[in-house]
């Protein structure tokens, strides 16, 4: 069970940042809050866009998707069934996949870096790897805690 | 369990706050760099140039940085017209500012290449505004990438934030269009060389032609 909760919260986060993204791409508040990074331009780049969608946007539906099954998943009911951790795996390992792309080519076509999206990297790079982790722990059944 | 609905209500309270901090501050450009100035004042400035000062045949750009023919220009011709011509020393290249009423931002963007070049970094912002033009196209606030674009330029940042607040290059940009307009500059971009305006393509082969004749005018 701890191991849904803690993917839960970090779906959490993770939702925040692409929310955060995805408004600032529709024209929501200001100029990114980036520091010293190169937020505007990854998110000015024509990568911002897929398939005419915000690239965060697909951040927000993936997170809050593997948000709901984690917490579908810590429901009594489903305890016990390995359905919800193989649903956010598949989930989590597009969503690495997706990021370890437009992390090469904010570094290689770019030229520079999003801090925002570098933090989305980590979050789903870190659900991935606590998923992975239920996974191999009985058979991938969610442990009791 | 309880404990776990607690720690998600408060982290969703926590970052929704945050959420709506980070979305509330600083919406809109500078205003000072980004409007027509009260009033004009000749200060002699006449344009960064690019090449050398003893080429026969100088060319004048009168460009808006906000507009994409301009931008599709200085990306598919000039990087051939530099090689070609300007580092070859047979042309000059003046840039003139001709910022458009219908572009909202483009008096920003001309603002922030000045304060590039203030730093030595003109034709260097110049580029990035051109070669990252989406900008235009969104219809946002391009202030913090403009910030970006003059941080990848090699421009120090804290200068060029208090020059961009200041606005003090807003009376020299509306000076350069006017004196575009005595000029009969109606679009952009509009080139004139050695004086004349150029009536021709907008393309390397067609500019080569048009500077060898203007440079055999100068020698006859």
């Amino acid at each position: 069970m701890r191991n849904r909760q803690a993917i839960a919260l970090l779906a959490l986060v993770g939702l925040f940042v692409a929310l955060y993204l995805w408004l600032h791409q529709i024209g929501v508040g200001g100029e990114l809050k980036c520091g010293t990074g190169g937020c505007e331009t990854v998110q000015a780049s024509p990568w911002a866009q897929q398939f005419g969608i915000p690239v965060a946007f697909y951040g927000v539906v993936g997170y809050a998707a593997i948000l709901t099954v984690a917490l579908v998943g810590v429901q009594p009911a489903w305890l016990e069934r390995r359905g919800p951790t193989l649903l956010i795996a598949a989930l989590a390992t597009g969503g690495v996949l997706f990021s370890a792309w437009l992390t090469y080519l904010e570094l290689f076509v770019i030229h520079a870096i999003c801090r925002w999206c570098v933090t989305s990297a980590v979050i789903i790079t870190v659900i991935w790897l606590v998923t992975l982790a239920g996974l191999r722990r009985k058979g991938g059944l969610a442990e009791r805690g | 369990m309880k404990r776990f609905y607690l720690m998600l209500g408060v982290l969703t309270l926590a970052l929704g706050a945050m959420l709506v901090y980070l979305l509330k501050t600083n919406p809109s450009a500078p205003r000072a760099a980004n409007q027509a100035p009260p009033t004009v004042v000749d200060d002699g400035f006449r344009g960064y140039t690019m090449g050398s000062d003893t080429a026969p045949v100088e060319v004048t750009e009168y460009g808006d940085f906000e507009c994409p023919a301009c931008a599709g220009f200085a990306v598919i011709q000039m990087p051939t017209i530099k090689e070609q011509l300007i580092a070859t020393g047979k042309v000059r290249w003046r840039y003139r500012d001709y910022p458009l009423p219908m572009h909202p931002y483009s008096r920003l963007a001309a603002h922030a290449a000045q304060c590039a070049g203030e730093q030595g970094k003109f034709w260097e912002m110049h580029d990035q505004l051109f070669m990252n033009h989406s900008w235009a196209q969104t219809g946002k606030n391009p202030t913090g990438l403009f910030r970006d674009l003059a941080r990848a330029a090699g421009v120090d940042v804290g200068r060029y934030d208090a020059c961009l607040q200041s606005g003090k290059y807003s009376a020299r940009i509306e000076f350069s269009r006017q004196e575009g307009e005595q000029r009969l500059v109606n679009g952009t971009p509009t080139f004139f060389i050695n004086g004349t305006m150029y009536a021709g393509r907008n393309n390397s082969d067609a500019f080569k032609a048009a500077i060898d004749s203007a440079a055999a005018a100068r020698r006859r």
